[in-house]
């Protein structure tokens, strides 16, 4: 394994007080697979991790990996096949830059989600720099530890708001001995009861997809479980399932692919059909759904089933302005409240995920 | 860090002003009346409150808040007390904020397996109320029983099942909190994530430092199809230490996984004649559940590894009702030492899984050198320690030795790459502990993210995170006696 072992921290450190001493503002940036999502940065200067690589420690038993921010996902990916281990939250990889940093600041999260804990569930522990540009260590590598804040999950999907992630401890688990797709010619609303009906019960589905009136199912452990399981549940077998997870993880399913705006619906599973003009994609047992539509924001946000969770204009070749949903006054001014607790001189990542901070 | 001082605040006074919107019956102020809440489960510690309040309904809980707000009145929140730091222990010039009476089941919805329930919910009443639906919900601390989700939430409790099931921050999806000012505040979605910060993690384990919390959804689980308990022994605890190795890297997470020692499974015998062989240096017990075929499967494979990792006997139980006899030791090992031990005093240090062997040798050492034995029960799945050390507090000096035996084990996990709680909290008996766990500009981020939510540090002040003049206090303290010299000074 070749990884790059690199740590810039007192480069990065030294940047951020420069920055503060000038009055000026950062975006911060490492891979770059994600600069698509979320707000526009208008910053000064970039602060890059790319180079701020390596997996730090890594010992299979302890079920615990640890690597600076800048390691590209694909790495550490790697590093835990070798074992038969794996990131439980699926991340997506968009392309080969794509960095353990960028996935924990956004909590990406994959196909797995629903039935095994998003980016945030498996964080133990981060080391940041926070906005007077100390280096500071929260959690750690123990799956029990309520010492202090959860500053490491509060990091987690702040897009770099509140500070730079320079690295993290993950929580990693096994890889499933065995592993099978079912596919089930079905309406969207028949799918919808019969995953709810599934999920009410211990089946070991680990992923769940509908597009153009087709059901995906994935089923993972013992193999016997699983054919055990797949008797229950019905369906022919997909061939190439691994493929068709990647292409819906890492977004390049033919669905993806498109001039439209792609929204982002995060909703209570049980959400009946929402009537919006556009193709759907529905993934995590009807909790997420995809959009790719040229409706406006308005046309959408408007939808009363909409108030059942929360809407995210993913990516556009438009605007990108209301990204993602305004916060209530009182949520919001404790957004803000946080943001001076972290980052008092307003330096990092100003505007991208709210206008306001 | 004076906001608190509330001198001259009048007892009477204060009645009055809860009294435009609390029944009379809701408002406690006569010493008698207070006594019960003294203290939490962590009874060293004790305090009478000025005034406690149990309010029914959340719009009395702003109330409550709006005026402690306006007043500068510190407020402590408090479940069913159950808490083992201190946690919920009064301040002598605020309020106590019970919220004993806020025990609905307001919803279950088996479609979304979610529940949305009040904080003042025991914990086990959640469980068994969605049976019927065929779920649970999974965190299951020991106190259980008695424990209310509000004060899980506020310490992220944990229980024999985490391993394989997570802590309270994996099984919760939606809080609602009032602040300190009064304004009611929905944390989470009804979704899988919610926009915004992960003000639900943060939450989560904040001790009751940053907001009250007046409900909770709380996420449930399919009950599995199936259940296998298996017990071995050992002669030589750090050959069960390699046991629970082998097992996690086999690639299987067993829904518990708990080891004693010695003494602990002596005191347990002798109390619940669970059969246990009570010549073994340690024992593993080891919880698999999933469908049939799986737990098969994995039952035959972790006897294997047992067995190949030198147990000097495996037993697998032949039903059910056998593997509830196996556990029942296990649960009943706290008052189990209770019975050969006039007092003990339960420690909660969580350490990387490698470093178990290390850590219970340097344990009997340090027990030799204090003069205090000690009995271990924990989690050995998530490296989460349970040390209790017994003493006698009717000999004088013993239960200061008991406390800093305590602290010599928790400044050992640090040492290791552990932490000085895994699910009890700090509250107010570790604070001392957290000066060595963390830097002085960690702390001081902790307190602005406490000034964020709570600018005039009302809620809960002086637990879970020490002043950095503590800390500083401490630290040159520690280096000439190992003990400060008056721990009973308000030093926040």
């Amino acid at each position: 394994m070749s990884v790059i072992d690199n740590d810039i921290s007192q480069q990065l450190q030294a940047k951020i007080l420069q920055t503060i001493s000038m009055g000026n503002s950062l975006t911060i940036k490492a891979g770059g697979s994600k600069d698509f999502y979320g707000r526009k940065v208008s910053a000064d200067s970039v602060l890059s991790l790319a180079q701020h690589q390596g997996i730090i420690s890594y010992e299979p038993t302890e079920l615990v990996i640890k690597a600076r921010a800048g390691t590209p996902l694909k790495d550490i990916q790697q590093a835990l096949a070798e074992n038969r281990q794996m990131l439980a939250f699926e991340p997506p990889v968009y392309n080969e830059k794509t960095t353990l940093g960028g996935t924990l600041a956004g909590n990406f999260s994959g196909p797995r989600r629903p039935y095994t804990g998003a980016a945030r569930d498996y964080v133990l522990g981060t080391t940041i720099i926070n906005g007077k540009a100390e280096l500071l260590s929260f959690g750690g590598e123990v799956m029990k530890n309520v010492a202090g804040y959860d500053v490491s999950r509060l990091m987690t999907g702040a897009l770099g708001t509140l500070g730079v992630i320079m690295d993290a401890s993950i929580k990693v688990v096994p890889m499933p001995e065995a592993e099978i797709t079912l596919v089930q010619s079905i309406t969207i609303a028949e799918a919808l009861a019969k995953l709810h009906q599934w999920s009410g019960l211990p089946l070991p589905i680990s992923a769940s997809c509908f597009y153009q009136n087709r059901l995906y199912i994935r089923l993972s452990g013992i193999e016997k479980a699983i054919n055990n399981a797949g008797q229950l549940i019905g369906g022919e077998q997909l061939n190439n399932a691994h493929e068709f997870w990647r292409s819906i993880c890492n977004q390049t399913h033919p669905f993806f692919q498109s001039q439209h705006a792609l929204w982002r619906f995060s909703l209570a599973s049980n959400t009946p059909v929402l009537s919006l003009t556009g193709d759907m994609l529905y993934e995590w047992g009807g909790a997420l759904r995809w959009l790719k539509s040229d409706l406006s924001s308005q046309e959408i946000r408007c939808n009363d089933l909409l108030l059942n969770g929360h809407t995210t204009l993913y990516s556009s070749n438009a605007q990108r302005d209301a990204v993602f949903q305004a916060l209530p006054a009182p949520l919001l001014a404790l957004h803000r409240r946080l943001k001076q607790a972290f980052d008092p001189h307003g330096i990092f990542n100003i505007g991208r995920m709210y206008a306001e901070f | 860090m004076s906001h608190t001082s509330v001198e001259g605040v009048n007892r009477q006074q204060l009645i009055q002003q809860l009294q435009d919107f609390l029944p009379a019956d809701a408002i406690l102020s006569q010493p008698e009346d207070l006594r019960p809440y003294e203290c939490d489960a962590l009874s060293a510690y004790r305090q009478m409150p000025l005034i406690v309040v149990l309010p029914d309904t959340t719009e009395q809980i702003q109330g409550i808040l709006r005026l402690c707000h306006k007043i500068n009145l510190p407020v402590v929140a408090r479940g069913a007390g159950t808490g083992l730091s201190g946690g919920a222990l009064p301040n002598e010039n605020g309020l106590l904020l019970s919220l004993a009476k806020l025990n609905s089941i307001i919803a279950i919805n088996s479609e979304l397996r979610t529940a949305r329930v009040q904080p003042g919910v025991r914990n086990l009443a959640i469980s068994q109320a969605v049976a019927q639906f065929g779920l649970f919900y999974a965190p299951d601390p020991s106190s259980q029983i008695a424990c209310t989700i509000g004060g899980n939430v506020a310490e992220n409790s944990g229980g024999v099942h985490c391993l394989k099931y997570g802590l309270t921050v994996h099984n919760i999806q939606q809080i609602k909190i009032i602040s300190i000012a009064g304004d009611l505040i929905t944390i989470g979605s009804t979704g899988l994530d919610c926009p915004g910060y992960d003000l639900l993690a943060l939450m989560t384990g904040s001790e009751g430092m940053l907001g009250v919390i007046v409900e909770v959804t709380v996420k449930l689980l399919p009950k599995p199809e199936c259940v296998q308990t298996l017990l071995a022994a050992f002669d030589d605890i750090s050959k069960a230490g390699t046991a629970v190795a082998d097992i996690i890297s086999a690639g299987i997470i067993p829904a518990g996984l708990e080891m004693m020692d010695k003494l602990a499974i002596q005191a347990a015998e002798d109390f619940v004649h669970a059969g246990y062989p009570v010549d073994a240096a340690a024992i593993l017990l080891c919880e698999l559940d999933g469908s049939e075929i799986e737990v098969a499967t994995h039952t035959d494979a972790v006897r294997e590894l047992l067995n190949n990792s030198g147990a000097t006997e495996v037993r697998t139980a032949k039903d059910a009702q056998q593997g509830l006899t196996f556990w029942k030791g296990r649960k009943a090992a706290f008052p189990a030492v209770g019975r050969i031990s006039p007092d003990y005093y339960c420690m909660d240090g969580t350490i990387p899984r490698k470093n178990l062997a290390r850590v219970l040798q340097t344990m009997a050492e340090m027990s030799q050198q204090n003069g205090l034995a000690i009995a271990n029960v924990f989690h050995a799945g998530d490296g989460n320690l349970h040390p209790l050390i017994l003493y006698d507090a009717n000999i004088p000096g013993e239960l200061k030795r008991a406390e800093e035996f305590g602290a010599q084990i928790l400044e050992l996990c640090i040492a290791v790459g552990g932490t000085i709680t895994g699910e009890h909290g700090v509250g107010m008996e570790k604070l001392n502990q957290m000066c060595v766990q963390f830097e002085t500009i960690e702390l001081a981020q902790f307190h602005a993210i406490k000034a964020a939510f709570d600018p005039k540090a009302l809620l809960n002040p002086g637990k879970a995170v020490p002043s950095l003049h503590r800390c500083a206090e401490f630290g040159a303290m520690h280096v000439h006696q190992g003990k400060l010299s008056h721990p009973e000074l308000e030093r926040f």
